[in-house]
């Protein structure tokens, strides 16, 4: 009949024109996505050619290494950090490394401390009842945990700054892995009690029947099996640390300062030359990137627990 | 005594003896008096009543950590093996008390004195004349409802990220170079951020940013010049910090969806634009809202961009209300004023949370039983 006749060439066309859809919807979500990271990536790329760049090219606005001008190591010099100065002594070089390592220090320290306490309070909270003052029972106490995320840095930051001058502890590093380590406390517990409770308590069970007590279970059973949501959680305390501003800029000043403050305070000066901030802004940024680079695994990780109900 | 739930030990009391009871109390007992003592010899050396060899406020710190100790042990000797387990969760505890909730409490303290830091005369009392002050302060807020419209822009950051996400979801290759460049962003301190972005690729000179405006026809590109011209580039540099995150949550939630649910719905013979409407989004509702609600309660506290690239400029138009107080600890010295700021910030911020997770959670009930 003649409909079955037309109906392949009819099912043929609308094969192509499927196709053809699929096409464009493949170019337009490629499309869109390597826009967006264009955008994420293209003010790093900025701020890296930037620093090799010298004043001319800056007032231009080019863009391109190489082909719009060619790339100096005059902010790198500035900073002491270019192949001719790295040898020399540079006391801009010993501040930036000064303030690396207060960074460093600070932000391990807290993280630490964080990712101890935190386990185990998860621990604690995963598998045994409690009560405690007006808190019922361990949603309650949970919740008084996690809700400290809310409190605003403002709030502490002036009992903290009376706090820290009678305890002379300010402009101290341990000062401030002490408030760094209340600033990431509820996101550990978050992602590690996530993790602890997708741990069959069979396992616990199990232990405890070999002999075991209730922290050698903890020690020796659980907590190597919970290892990947561990390393989330120091991980993302380690960036949230690394990248904190406000209390830093408010409770030191000399002694314990860290990257960002420094960084900051040589944005507020007038007259700064581009190429030597944009070299202090890449030198400053690396070492984060380069953590977010290879371990995205785990950071995603702990950023999405929770988020999967 | 007999548990109802799997998921949670049975408390199996062996037996304590007496002697070990009471040892733990006196333990107890002895370090308590140790800390108060401590805490009143600090007092009376600080009025000028009697002097210690106190040379600051340490000895209360060090007394403090001995009594945490003290009553960790003394659980074990009082209770046993329930004393063992409440050692998990006591170091947490103690350590929030100490470094949360005593200073919030001395802070609302500060908040009703006079105090100037840098003069020698020490706090005066003034009760609530402080909080009369505040509600005369305009700048104030013009602060809070800036919190309102960076807040209100969280949806525009989630519709964009959700969008970004289903794009990620779909059939795509490449998936882990995407999400590493997504990635990076978050990587970035906002001091950072706030110099190459605010400073650097906004300039009006010289900017890449400045240059395309010019090309797109705006003859004098100024983001930070008008009031709302500014909002609108603090919030899209808040934005190009936080979209990532956001887009991250919604994947996660994304690729846990069943997909039975929507090949049904395609043989069903929806369209895709049906499909998400009436499958994918209600699915997704629990996770937006969370993904939604985490966002604005860290968008509440946002400080440090707006310090670094306005300074609250121009005229306060970008403030938030954190940089706004920063501004008032450096500059007035009033840190009574600048301290009851941030009481009724936090009471404001515990309100608009409390209404909000209540709303959430009748939303969330809404979807889940399909209305």
């Amino acid at each position: 009949m003649a409909s079955d006749i037309a109906a392949p060439a009819h099912i043929a066309s609308a094969i192509a024109t499927d196709r053809t859809r699929t096409i464009l919807w493949r170019v337009f979500a490629y499309g869109v996505l390597l826009f967006w990271a264009f955008v994420c990536l293209f003010p790093i790329y900025w701020t890296v050619t930037t620093s090799f760049k010298s004043a001319v090219d800056v007032t231009q606005g080019h863009v391109i290494p190489w082909v719009d001008f060619q790339p100096d190591w005059k902010g790198w010099r500035s900073l002491g950090l270019s192949p001719d100065t790295i040898f020399q002594t540079s006391t801009v070089r010993s501040e930036f490394l000064d303030r690396f390592v207060n960074s460093v220090i600070t932000s391990f320290g807290a993280s630490i401390l964080a990712l101890v306490l935190g386990c185990l309070a998860a621990y604690g909270l995963s598998r045994f009842r409690y009560k405690f003052a007006w808190m019922r029972n361990n949603s309650d106490i949970l919740f008084f945990f996690i809700s400290q995320l809310i409190l605003p840095p403002v709030v502490l930051a002036l009992p903290f700054l009376v706090l820290y001058k009678a305890l002379a502890l300010l402009d101290t590093r341990v000062g401030l892995i002490v408030l760094y380590t209340l600033t990431v406390l509820p996101i550990v517990i978050w992602i590690v009690r996530d993790q602890f409770n997708s741990i069959p308590i069979e396992l616990d069970e199990a232990g405890l029947v070999d002999g075991l007590s209730v922290w050698g279970v903890f020690l020796r059973i659980i907590l190597p099996l919970a290892l990947p949501g561990l390393v989330a959680a120091f991980i993302l305390s380690l960036v949230l640390c690394w990248n904190e501003y406000f209390f830093a800029a408010l409770l030191t000043s000399s002694d314990a300062k860290t990257l960002p403050v420094m960084v900051a305070s040589q944005t507020g000066s007038q007259g700064i030359n581009w190429w030597s901030m944009a070299a202090l802004s890449t030198a400053a940024i690396a070492p984060l990137v380069i953590v977010g680079i290879a371990l995205e695994r785990y950071i995603i990780k702990g950023l999405s627990t929770g988020a999967v109900k | 005594m007999a548990a109802v739930d799997d998921h949670h030990y049975q408390i199996s009391s062996y037996g304590v003896s007496p002697g070990r009871r009471s040892a733990g109390r006196w333990l107890v007992g002895l370090t308590t008096l140790l800390l108060a003592a401590t805490v009143v010899a600090e007092i009376l050396q600080a009025n000028g009543v009697i002097a210690v060899w106190f040379s600051d406020w340490r000895p209360v710190l060090y007394a403090y950590l001995v009594w945490s100790v003290a009553l960790g042990v003394s659980q074990v000797l009082r209770r046993g093996e329930a004393g063992l387990r409440a050692l998990f969760i006591l170091p947490a505890v103690l350590f929030t008390i100490a470094v949360v909730i005593f200073p919030t409490l001395f802070g609302f303290y500060i908040a009703s004195l006079d105090w100037n830091l840098s003069s020698f005369e020490g706090p005066h009392f003034s009760g609530l004349s402080n909080l009369v002050d505040l509600f005369h302060d305009s700048y104030y807020w013009n602060a809070l409802f800036n919190m309102l419209f960076y807040s209100a822009m969280v949806l525009v950051e989630y519709v964009i990220a959700f969008g970004l996400a289903l794009l990620l979801n779909a059939e795509i290759r490449a998936r882990k170079f995407f999400r590493i460049a997504f990635l990076v962003p978050l990587m970035l301190s906002p001091v950072s951020v706030s110099w190459m972005i605010g400073k650097s690729i906004m300039e009006s000179r010289f900017g890449p940013a400045a240059a395309l405006a010019r090309h797109l026809g705006w003859d004098n590109p100024a983001f930070f010049a008008s009031p709302w011209i500014a909002r609108a580039s603090i919030e899209t540099l808040d934005g190009w910090v936080s979209i990532p995150f956001i887009m991250i949550l919604l994947l996660a939630g994304l690729q846990a969806l069943p997909k039975e649910v929507l090949e049904a719905a395609k043989v069903d013979g929806a369209t895709s634009g049906q499909a998400f409407r009436l499958v994918t989004f209600p699915l997704m509702l629990p996770v937006s809202i969370t993904a939604v609600i985490i966002r604005i309660i860290f968008k509440l506290k946002l400080a440090d961009i707006v310090i670094n690239v306005t300074a609250g400029g121009p005229g306060g138009a970008t403030d938030t209300v954190s940089s706004f107080i920063y501004r008032v600890y450096r500059e007035r010295s009033n840190v009574g004023y600048g301290t009851t700021l941030a009481m009724f910030y936090l009471v404001m911020i515990i309100i608009f949370l409390t209404v909000l997770l209540r709303f959430a959670g009748r939303w969330t009930r809404d979807a889940r039983s399909g209305a």
